[in-house]
């Protein structure tokens, strides 16, 4: 979402300093009793606070299904609110286990930051938002146009060589978080608003009059979202991979938060869903974790479909179509290689 | 005489003519006494019946019952008007953060005892006696806010204790024998006995509230425990500072120098980014520093060295007679110091010390930066519930007022000191 380029740097700088991270941390988390997990301080459909202050949303089922696996409940997690500019010191000061807050798979940050990058959860790209009234179909008609953006982060970039590689002029009209840009925005002090398209949707719900705005067709950037762990840990990036390669897959092989205990209890003809559900083989001890380790993440929050639907789906204010992260058989990118 | 050239009794007292009396004279003399005047009135009040208009609306339609935005759009049917239903909602959450809802209790008693604790340093009428609550206060909110076993404020406190006692043992010695002694004694309570008297006195009786993380704590509490500490904490910092840098001995006076211009050469939020990004890996693997510990240490540095120039500039004021009488009566440094010099170099230093401590707290906002869930974060976060994205000026007027009666009232409390202590030498 928001890439502040400057924290690249100073993280790295930090990282030197730490030194590879310890290994253990499966260990750890079983010792502590709960997992300690980075995410959002609040953002629209991925992670927030409810009124009992029980954390929502979709990196944050992520979490939960992870501690299922692991600790043997969804509940058993910790919370970290991290900003931008904190959330990789932190992770690789240990302060946090996994980190699953909106964060762009990138080569710096997989390669030079030192972090593992477990999976995609899912795949964004930066988007434009109009006023209907503008009578604007495509990016490329918004020459001299006036547009939001944050900044110091990876979406001026974006912008800047979009608009340069068209050929094209524009106005920025810099602000600081989403929640200003939709005053400025619905103010009339810009004509286009840019950031992530899941971004733009979520905002757009949130106006009285959505309808009189559009998001136009052109993605300008791949933004490949995913949780991520420190280097030096493979066990525990394994698991949090394999967690979430568990909900694809239980997508893809029909199994769902309501069917679950029935499959377990009575077996699939499908060996794989046996496998996954610990039925057959030990997948789960070769992680270090019991047998049942996918069926309590699936139940935590349901399978990717679910938890999709649940958060950010069309049936949600936000109202997010899957797109990129339908499974790869519905035309999508979400794919996980095979439990054996 | 027969006729008389002058009046032979008082004339009856007339009212002053309309024009010179009540309303009329006031709007006479202060809206229309010129053209121009006359002009500028027409053109304030112009604006501000379009403010009204704009602003009387919003807040009369305003909703105060609703389950999201939309919910209020539908009750508002196109009319202007704020959705306050968020606060309504969630005004505990943006009060007291994560707390558990069965303990707020506790953070409440601490904020009643607060006042209890402050009303003698504040007022002084009240019996010198409740100065002894407020020497507790700091342990017992302590206790209050994060619960646990009683015994780590206890054994704590008593390093105070042990600090008093040494103290008096070596009052008699003058000069800064006995400050060595009691700080000395206080360190090795802390550091050597206090552990295993916490152990004891677990062992024997292992009483205790229910124990709240830090991780728990968020909102306006977070911003009264911050703003609070650091308030209390950097005085007495920021005086030893100011002393300090005043200081024949050079050693003691580089110091202070270099802390103090290095602190205020710094931004608070490098700080508090140090406090929680840095700090991490200068401790060893695996401690467990508390963040707002971190936090609250930073702030106190911050502040100390602002009010540590705010009183050096009161001990500038000073005449230098001052210093000499003190001397002349054979009052050794510290006793010079405090029974004439700071009482007076403080009291021109109050208007300053308040600034600061409002600014103070204030800035404990800042932590929005690093991630805890102060009133401004939770805003954030509270938008990010589907239900209330969109919501903007509601949250920023309910916590703009919750900030704005703190602080004036702090500021109200400054002037009634000020007057009391009579500060411009008349």
């Amino acid at each position: 979402m928001t890439h502040k380029i400057l924290l690249g740097a100073l993280a790295a700088a930090a990282i030197l300093g730490a030194g590879a991270a310890q290994a253990q941390t499966l260990n750890d988390v079983k010792n502590r009793g709960n997992l300690r997990c980075g995410t959002n301080t609040g953002l629209a459909g991925f992670a927030f606070p409810d009124a009992n202050n029980v954390w929502q949303g979709f990196d944050v089922a992520y979490c939960r299904a992870i501690a299922a696996a692991v600790l043997g409940d969804p509940m058993k997690v910790d919370f970290v609110p991290l900003t931008s500019q904190t959330r990789f010191t932190a992770l690789a000061a240990g302060e946090v286990d996994v980190l699953v807050r909106n964060t762009t798979w990138t080569f710096v940050r997989d390669v030079d930051l030192k972090f593992t990058f477990a999976a995609v959860n899912y795949y964004d790209g930066q988007g434009f938002m109009v006023r209907k009234d503008l009578g604007v179909s495509s990016a490329k008609e918004l020459d001299g146009a006036k547009v939001c953006i944050e900044t110091g982060t990876t979406t001026e970039l974006n912008l800047a060589d979009f608009f340069r590689s068209n050929g094209m002029s524009y106005d920025p009209v810099p602000i600081e978080t989403n929640a200003a840009a939709q005053q400025q925005y619905l103010a009339g002090a810009c004509d286009v608003y840019t950031t992530d398209v899941s971004g733009l949707a979520a905002t757009r719900a949130s106006f009285a009059d959505p309808q009189n705005h559009v998001i136009l067709p052109e993605v300008v950037s791949k933004e490949p979202l995913g949780p991520l762990v420190r280097h030096g840990d493979d066990q525990w990036a394994d698991i949090v991979r394999w967690v979430s390669n568990a909900l694809v897959a239980a997508e893809e092989l029909g199994i769902t938060s309501a069917n679950i205990g029935e499959l377990k209890a009575n077996g699939h003809p499908n060996p794989e869903v046996n496998r996954l559900l610990g039925r057959e083989g030990d997948l789960g001890a070769m992680l270090g974790l019991d047998a049942n380790w996918a069926v309590r993440a699936i139940s935590a929050a349901g399978n990717y479909g679910e938890i999709f639907a649940t958060n950010i789906g069309e049936g949600t204010p936000i109202g997010l179509a899957r797109g990129l992260n339908a499974l790869w058989t519905q035309g999508g990118l979400q794919y996980t290689p095979p439990f054996r | 005489m027969s006729e008389a050239f002058f009046r032979t009794e008082m004339l009856p007292q007339q009212p002053p003519p309309l024009r010179e009396t009540g309303a009329v004279k006031w709007v006479r003399e202060n809206l229309i006494s010129s053209w121009l005047n006359a002009i500028l009135t027409a053109v304030s009040l112009y604006v501000v019946v379009v403010l009204l208009a704009w602003i009387v609306p919003w807040f009369w339609n305003s909703v105060w019952i609703a389950d999201s935005l939309s919910h209020c759009r539908e009750i508002l049917a196109g009319r202007s008007g704020g959705c306050f239903a968020v606060i309504t909602e969630r005004w505990l959450q943006l009060l007291f953060g994560a707390y558990p809802p069965a303990l707020y209790w506790r953070p409440i008693a601490a904020f009643v005892l607060l006042f209890v604790a402050l009303a003698p340093m504040l007022f002084t009428g009240l019996p010198r006696r409740m100065l002894w609550f407020s020497a507790a206060y700091p342990f017992l909110g302590y206790w209050l806010i994060w619960g646990g076993t009683p015994w780590f404020a206890v054994t704590a406190a008593l390093g105070f204790v042990v600090a008093g006692i040494a103290y008096r043992a070596f009052e008699t010695r003058g000069g800064a024998v006995p400050l060595i002694a009691a700080a000395a004694a206080a360190i090795v309570w802390w550091v050597f006995l206090a552990g295993a008297a916490r152990g004891a006195l677990d062992a024997a009786l292992p009483v205790g509230i229910e124990f709240v993380r830090s991780d728990r704590l968020g909102g306006f509490l977070i911003s009264m425990i911050i703003g609070v500490s650091g308030i209390a904490l950097s005085l007495p910092i920021g005086i030893l500072l100011a002393l300090g840098r005043r200081s024949d001995m050079p050693i003691v006076k580089m110091s202070c120098v270099i802390i103090i211009e290095f602190i205020r050469g710094v931004p608070l939020i490098t700080l508090l980014f140090t406090a929680s990004l840095l700090l991490n890996y200068f401790l060893p693997p695996g401690t467990n520093f508390d963040l707002i510990l971190r936090v609250i240490i930073m702030v106190t540095i911050f502040s100390a060295a602002y009010i540590a120039e705010v009183i050096r500039g009161g001990l500038a004021s000073l005449p230098r007679g001052q210093f000499e009488a003190a001397d002349s009566l054979g009052l050794d440094y510290w006793r010079a110091m405090r029974l004439i010099i700071l009482p007076q170099a403080l009291k021109v230093s109050i208007p300053g010390i308040v600034n600061t401590f409002i600014g103070l707290f204030k800035d404990t906002t800042l932590v929005v930066f690093i991630g805890l869930l102060d009133p401004l974060n939770l805003a954030n976060a509270i938008r990010a519930d589907q239900k209330w994205n969109g919501i903007y000026w509601e949250i920023y007027i309910f916590i703009g007022a919750l900030f704005f009666a703190f602080c004036f009232a702090i500021s109200r409390y400054s002037m009634y000191l000020e007057r009391r202590l009579k500060t411009d030498h008349r």
